[in-house]
């Protein structure tokens, strides 16, 4: 089944003037980890809310065209069963900590005792989640005093924890250190593992090419380019929509610029230290050797 | 003119210790990159600096006086504090109201006022928006807002705690030229970071710190080609650097501009 088709799909907030989506037409497929990147204000927020049916039933406003998720028209969800089957991480966790648990532990329990999990359930649960993050440390904490990128990791915890089928993300790394950001992809890729279907908006570019199957960019409110992650973060147009290619893409054109191009254009590190390691060998008849 | 920090040691009153034996010097019109993991003590460093706390050890001297004998009011006005999480900081119901706060608190005279809020509203890019509710913003503008009502103060010391975090391609060309801009009027820039990237394409000089301690100060190879410290500080290098390493071209690339340099 396919996670969600989008057909020339418009969107305008209540009291704002110009449309957010201005006709977007997507097909996102199950089991995957798509990347949607672009310039701020480009429509990813709101087509994650979309998916997540926040849009339209909470952020109030005039929606037109086609949204179909998990083979069921936007329309005909019941929004709070939609919420329930579709994790969501916002991007500031200041507002997606409930404020009114006392430590982490409880905060993270939250979602599941709105679910009306049984008690030894969301207490194995929890534990296992702080383990799997890292973040046992935090667990008799008070959510309210943490720095921001702990609160990423316990907003993080939350959605783990209600084991949703898909997930939506937005900017789950912006409050923390490479480190941390890295744990957190590592994390995204195991739920991949798992069989769930990711939806992730990311500015890290380096990241998303690692870890992303697909990628999308919109831009003012429509799809720029769509496709593997290769295909898009190659795209000579990339760059025209405000997104950086990855690093080592950027190295390869660089290269290219000064009559040194490689073989065929990377996109992850795994991927340039091959091709530039070729190249090498054939310059210098194989006295370099890669590690 | 400088921010000097003596062998300076903070410790909360909870009895947990931040930061102990940094000392510091950043001159005017410097532009310094603290770098380090989460709870190294880099926001401890920089408030120390701003005087929102004072050393329980050592000394911070500002432009030749210590913070200690002054009220954090005082030395805010030399040395400007952005935060993390803008919504810390803005409260105004428009944003032009939130930058003119500070000069309308210090009662300046309206000729003044309006140079110093036109030229806020200049350098951050945030004429359009001065009508709306910074709440109704994208948070990347919302940082801008926040810069701005830093910038109109008379401040020779800028502080910026994570400034790219959730900035797009935009945004980051346009804080670039912001810093270019600073620069050249002589303010001194501060910015703490996780954003590797942002380093190096922007900053000369980097501090890394380590729980609590200053673990190398200097130009970017002194951070970036030292896997001592660079383990120790939980930084990385860039990706670019890593596959030159991954390569056996050597330790010594930081930047793209190095390893197109370093391939044959």
């Amino acid at each position: 089944m396919v996670l969600a088709e989008l057909q020339d799909v418009h969107f305008t907030y209540a009291y704002a003037d110009t449309p957010a989506l201005k006709g977007v037409t997507l097909t996102l497929e199950q089991g995957m980890l798509h990347g949607i990147v672009g310039l701020n204000s480009s429509g990813k927020t709101t087509l994650c809310g979309l998916l997540r049916g926040i849009v339209p039933s909470f952020h109030h406003g005039e929606l037109t065209g086609r949204t179909t998720i998990l083979g069921r028209e936007l329309a005909d969800w019941n929004p709070d069963e939609l919420a329930t089957t579709i994790g969501c991480v916002f991007d500031n966790p200041f507002t997606q900590i409930s404020g009114i648990r006392d430590t982490v532990f409880e905060e993270i329990a939250f979602g599941l005792e709105n679910l009306g999990v049984a008690r030894e359930d969301i207490i194995t649960r929890v534990i296992q989640v702080i383990e799997q993050l890292g973040i046992e440390a935090l667990a008799e904490k008070n959510p309210n005093e943490l720095s921001g990128g702990q609160r990423q990791k316990v907003a993080f915890a939350s959605i783990i924890a209600m084991d949703s089928d898909v997930i939506v993300i937005d900017e789950p790394t912006s409050q923390l250190d490479p480190e941390a950001s890295e744990a957190v992809f590592e994390i995204i890729a195991g739920l991949k593992k798992l069989g769930k279907s990711i939806v992730l908006v990311e500015h890290k570019i380096d990241l998303v090419a690692e870890y992303a199957d697909t990628v999308t960019v919109l831009h003012e409110g429509r799809v720029a380019l769509t496709g593997t992650t290769r295909e898009v973060l190659t795209d000579p147009r990339l760059r025209s929509f405000g997104v950086t290619p990855p690093q080592v893409t950027e190295l390869a054109e660089r290269l290219a610029a000064s009559g040194r191009p490689l073989s065929r254009v990377p996109v992850t590190r795994a991927e340039a230290v091959e091709l530039i390691g070729e190249r090498m060998r054939e310059e210098v008849g194989g006295g370099y050797r890669t590690a | 003119m400088a921010i000097e920090l003596h062998d300076v040691g903070f410790t909360y009153p909870d009895g947990s210790r931040a930061v102990s034996g940094v000392s510091l010097r950043v001159e005017d019109g410097e532009r310094v990159a603290i770098v380090g993991q989460n709870g190294a003590g880099k926001t401890t460093t920089v408030k120390l600096m701003n005087g929102l706390l004072k050393p329980t050890e050592g000394e911070v001297i500002v432009d030749g006086e210590s913070t200690a004998k002054r009220t954090t009011a005082q030395v805010a006005r030399t040395v400007g504090y952005v935060f993390q999480n803008p919504d810390d900081q803005l409260f105004a119901a428009d944003v032009r109201a939130e930058i003119e706060y500070l000069p309308r608190y210090l009662h300046w005279d309206d000729a003044k006022r309006e140079t110093r809020v036109a030229r806020a509203v200049e350098l951050t890019g945030i004429a359009p928006h001065l009508d709306i509710n910074p709440k109704d913003l994208p948070a990347a503008i919302r940082k801008f807002v926040a810069i701005a009502a830093v910038l109109v103060s008379e401040c020779r010391y800028v502080i910026l705690d994570e400034p790219t975090a959730g900035l797009d391609q935009r945004g980051f060309a346009l804080l670039g030229t912001l810093l270019d801009r600073l620069q050249g009027e002589g303010i001194a820039v501060v910015t703490i970071t996780h954003d590797m990237r942002f380093v190096v394409d922007t900053f000369s000089r980097v501090v890394a710190m380590a729980a609590g301690n200053v673990i190398a100060d200097g130009p970017l190879p002194a951070v970036f080609c030292d896997d001592h410290v660079l383990n120790r500080s939980r930084i990385r290098r860039l990706e670019v650097a890593q596959v030159a390493r991954d390569l056996r071209l050597g330790d010594q690339a930081v930047s793209i501009d190095d390893v197109v340099a370093l391939i044959p």
